[in-house]
């Protein structure tokens, strides 16, 4: 701990509950946790401290269970403008431009109330990008949900896609791409992860580190009101049956007022008149204030009586903890004041000084001159507790690698359609459809059309690709290997847009970590994660943990997600999955198939276990260089990774996607013969087992010896398997006898209405 | 050429219609704001897509109170072009001066989604350059159009329906209706032809990287027009 500061007494504020065992109890502490915040106050705490420490010590804010472990993360990097700590990370894409980007998950309101959990998940992810001056570009999700057939699904998927897009469509923010799971694992818990990325000029990235003191301090955006008092609390425990506690509601988003936020704030950070700016996310005015004030290494004042009220009758302790929505907390030069409000009154928000930053360490706040609380900055920051949390071996770890005997099922057309029907494969333009995915003219490829979103960046000649994935049956599998596999798969697919990985931000959503099993399912996710960005040199540069993802005593699968942003130099070339009109077909990478843990293995055998795909780092850099480079010389006309559903599923999409460049189109035949594989009875396994390290390509017929030569030079090995044409998707094996035949509109028509039969939703209208 | 762009609070494709006009095309742009009484030297009033003031209430049904508008009403009403895409169509038809309405999409979700246009009238002023066909995304909740028997009649009957939702081959076909919009329409004028309301986003297909750039015929043919008057 640093110099003890003295901390002045506080009485009690008239009308507030005792603060006794019980409401220590209620307000999730333990007795350690309240011994300390006595020892760090000197006294016992307020009623209102009391509050603050509950929240600003939950899992959610003070990261204690994780911390420890997140140090492993690759950080840092030439490319690194702003790293982990502060609202969003960013890096340098040249031209003076940055690349500010954060995922952030909203499991716990989003299974409350998914049409607001979701929409305010939306809200939460662009302040924190806005707010360090980087103009939204784009928004991403990462959905999983219950078993299709679970009473609470569909209720679930219709809410959180109406949420994510009644407050994207309305901030004018494309939703561009993501990624929809289904598995029992999340009946009662599901996760709504949320990616927003933005541009800013390197030289103009704004943080939230408050200085000068005597600076005053400015609350700007909506007003507050009760809603979310304790979301923090709620995010950091599991759902149970008859538990007592604080009962937060869940936060209304108003993307109307977000959007004259986002335009106020743009304007004003134009302007010399701001020293720092936050959000206030989770734990609202009481995160913001003491973060600013711990980054700055001040203090900070806040009169709580100026706070802008939707309500009347708030108390002190309400509106610290309150998690209304759109609001922002502002340092601005001392004298700038008007300028602020100048701005904010232009577009019809409120902007009033709410108080001061201080040299006294502390943070301190009065009503009516009367002080409510007063906490060394520090206390809530810096040294709130960290835990060691006790890791154990699942018992079951050794059943779950043991490699499945799954029997051949005989008929691979029937497989193919099954695992395209599947809804973790099927179509997903029900769920797209509804984003509004075009907005701010810069999505140069529509979703599906590949494998990652790929953005213009406005007065240059550049794009981002950016995607998000995750895989929780490999992980639960085998967490370390399974992580790795996470990191080479988002990789891959913005490779084969054509994109040079540059950085990454990840939700790390877990159960309960009070559970060994839990936390050492945690620590071998996160080793998996720091040990493939390392092989890819991409450095983490923002993100989140989500704990307590468990009801009763289920726990969900260790569900890391991961949003990689990449760069394409020349976006001129950026290239879709899609089969254009014309081309062979070239498998790069050498397959390793398993069938363990795969798509295959839960839709045909409804079995889950078995050693996921490993990752051999020097292939999958190897591909991954072969991609870039490829696409870069305008050799690869589409590309397609191999993963859910092995290189049968791959193929399939590209014919399916077939016909259009940038777009889904209406389907293209073709025609590939399978590579030789050792393994006897092996033709299941080869079409359908998931491996790591294998792309599916399409190169013009003049240029295939070009590719196969700029391949063997980079070291990834490359085949030409067939051609594209016809209107049958025709899979031979190595003997040339075929193994899958099927006319297009046949897999069309599997794909198309798979996700609409199992989530029990009325199918789109067919694809103009 | 110069056209200015309404920006209502809310408002999210004022940017995008800005840069087909200025930087695709190459004419002048400005945007207007809302709380303006009054503007000079513009040529083309664009009211732009988004959520004036979040749609609250009925979508269009503020906006059509802001200061701005008894200018772009006056500006109409003497025979200046105007244009209303999406949530400006909306305001539109809330102003008066357009008849009809947008309802809730047919199957109640919003759609974000290509749309293939047949030109329905190429003599307008809106439409004299653009192709038999154009492509334009549509992104809305709120855009089933409806009119009642006499005002369709009428609007038939007078070639005032310029755009109707068609298949990729271009066929007026009702599997080509997005969202129930009554007879297809995509968009339509006032009688005098100088005012224009479509659902479909002719500004965001205004550049071939964002798909076969058709959407700008729309913007050309008014540039033509204006032009070919002055």
């Amino acid at each position: 701990m640093t110099d003890r500061l003295r901390v002045p007494p506080v009485s009690p504020r008239p009308g507030d509950p005792q603060v006794d065992d019980a409401a220590v109890r209620e307000h999730g502490l333990t007795t350690d946790e309240f011994a300390r915040v006595c020892d760090s106050l000197g006294r016992a705490p307020t009623w209102t401290e009391l509050g603050v420490f509950s929240v600003m010590w939950s899992e959610h804010c003070s990261y204690k269970t994780s911390r420890k472990f997140l140090k492993q993360f690759p950080t840092e990097g030439p490319r690194v403008l702003q790293g982990p700590g502060e609202n969003a990370g960013v890096v340098d894409v040249g031209d003076g431009l940055g690349i500010c980007f954060k995922m952030e998950s909203h499991n716990h309101p989003s299974f409350i109330e998914p049409y607001q959990g979701a929409a305010t998940g939306v809200g939460g992810i662009l302040r924190d990008v806005f707010t360090m001056n980087a103009r939204p570009i784009a928004l991403l999700n990462s959905l999983r949900f219950g078993s299709p057939d679970h009473p609470k699904t569909r209720h679930l998927v219709d809410g959180v896609v109406a949420g994510i897009a009644g407050y994207g469509n309305c901030i004018g923010v494309p939703t561009v791409a993501g990624e929809v799971a289904f598995h029992p694992c999340y009946d009662g818990n599901n996760l709504v992860n949320a990616m927003a990325v933005g541009t800013v000029s390197a030289d103009r990235i704004f943080r939230g580190i408050a200085a000068g003191v005597g600076n005053p301090v400015l609350y700007v955006g909506a007003r507050t009101g009760r809603d979310g008092i304790h979301g923090a609390t709620m995010a950091s425990d599991s759902f149970e049956e008859g538990r007592e506690g604080p009962r937060p509601t869940v936060q209304v988003g108003d993307p109307y007022t977000e959007k004259l936020l986002l335009e106020a704030c743009m304007e004003l950070l134009q302007k010399d008149a701001v020293v720092a700016i936050q959000d206030m996310g989770a734990a609202g005015l009481t995160s913001s204030s003491v973060e600013m004030a711990g980054r700055g290494g001040t203090g900070l004042l806040l009169h709580v009586d100026r706070v802008p009220r939707r309500e009347s009758g708030m108390t002190p302790y309400e509106c610290l903890l309150s998690e209304s929505q759109e609001r922002m907390l502002i340092v601005a030069a001392r004298g700038r004041e008007d300028v602020v409000e100048e701005v904010f009154s232009k577009w019809d928000l409120e902007a009033v000084v709410v108080g001061e930053v201080t040299d006294d360490g502390l943070w301190t706040v009065v009503e009516n001159d009367r002080t409510v609380a007063s906490i060394p900055v520090g206390a809530l920051t810096d040294d709130a507790p960290v835990y060691d949390r006790p890791r154990q071996e699942p018992a079951d770890l050794a059943q779950r690698h043991e490699t499945p005997d799954l029997p051949a099922h005989g008929d691979c057309n029937e497989v193919l359609l099954r695992l395209l029907a599947s809804p973790n494969i099927a179509d997903k333009r029900w769920v797209y459809r509804q984003y509004d995915h075009m907005v701010r003219v810069g999505t140069l490829v529509k979703p599906g059309a590949a494998d990652a979103a790929v953005i213009g960046l406005p007065g240059t000649s550049k794009a981002i690709a950016v995607c998000v994935d995750g895989n929780s049956v490999h992980v639960k599998m085998d967490p370390f290997e399974g992580a790795q596999g996470v990191i080479a798969e988002a990789c891959r697919n913005v490779a084969c847009t054509g994109a040079e990985p540059l950085g990454a931000t990840d939700c790390l959503n877990f159960g309960n970590p009070e559970r060994p099993e839990v936390m050492w399912e945690f620590e071998r996710a996160v080793a998996g994660l720091a040990e493939g960005l390392r092989q890819v040199e991409v450095p983490i540069v923002s993100g989140n943990v989500s704990f307590y993802n468990e009801t009763g005593s289920q726990s969900i699968h260790p569900t890391p997600t991961v949003g990689i942003v990449g760069l394409i130099e020349d976006r001129a070339h950026a290239v879709g999955l899609g089969l254009p009109e014309s081309g062979q077909l070239v498998l790069l990478g050498s397959p390793r198939p398993v069938l363990g843990a795969t798509a295959y293995a839960r839709c045909i055998h409804d079995v889950e276990q078995g050693m996921p795909p490993r990752v051999q780092w020097d292939d999958e850099r190897a591909l991954l260089r072969t991609l870039r480079a490829g696409v870069a010389r305008g050799l690869i006309r589409a590309a397609h990774d191999v993963s859910e559903g092995g290189l049968a599923v791959a193929l399939a999409e590209m014919a399916l996607a077939g016909g259009r460049t940038r777009e889904v189109g209406s389907g293209l035949g073709c025609s590939v013969q399978l590579p030789a594989y050792p393994e006897a009875e092996a033709r299941e396994l080869l079409l359908f087992g998931e491996t790591h390290g294998c792309a599916w390509v399409v190169v013009d017929e003049e240029d295939a010896s070009d590719l196969l030569a700029l391949s063997q030079e980079l070291g990834c090995p490359a085949r030409v398997a067939g051609s594209v044409g016809g209107d049958e998707l025709c899979v031979a094996d190595a003997h040339g006898t075929p193994v899958v035949q099927l006319p297009i509109e046949r897999v069309r028509d599997a794909w198309e209405h798979g996700f609409s039969k199992a989530v029990g939703v009325p199918a789109p209208p067919p694809r103009p | 050429m110069k056209f200015g762009i309404v920006t209502f609070p809310g408002s999210n494709c004022d940017h995008d219609s800005y840069h087909v006009v200025k930087h695709v095309l190459g004419h002048e742009a400005c945007f207007l704001w809302h709380k303006q009484e009054d503007f000079s030297g513009v040529d083309c009033v664009v009211l732009p897509g988004g959520f004036s003031y979040g749609d609250y209430l009925r979508c269009g049904a503020i906006a059509r109170f802001s200061p701005i508008m008894d200018a772009v009403v006056r500006f109409a009403n003497s025979g200046g072009y105007v244009v209303g895409i999406c949530n400006g169509f909306q305001v539109l038809t809330e102003a008066g001066l357009l008849p009809g309405a947008l309802l809730q999409n047919r199957d109640l979700k919003f759609i974000c989604e290509d749309t293939t246009l047949l030109v329905a009238n190429g003599h307008t002023p809106w439409t004299v350059l653009c192709p038999e066909t154009i492509m334009a995304p549509i992104a809305h909740h709120e855009g089933c159009y409806f009119a009642d028997d006499d005002t369709l009649g009428r609007l038939e009957g007078e070639g005032r329906v310029v755009f109707r939702y068609a298949s990729r081959a271009g066929e007026e076909a009702a599997e080509a209706n997005p969202n129930g919009a009554v007879n297809n329409i995509a968009g339509i004028i006032n009688e005098r032809g100088n005012v224009l309301g479509m659902m479909p986003h002719p500004e965001r297909n205004g550049d071939t990287e964002l798909g076969d750039g058709s959407g700008a015929w729309v913007f050309r043919s008014i540039i033509h027009s204006f032009e070919a008057q002055a």
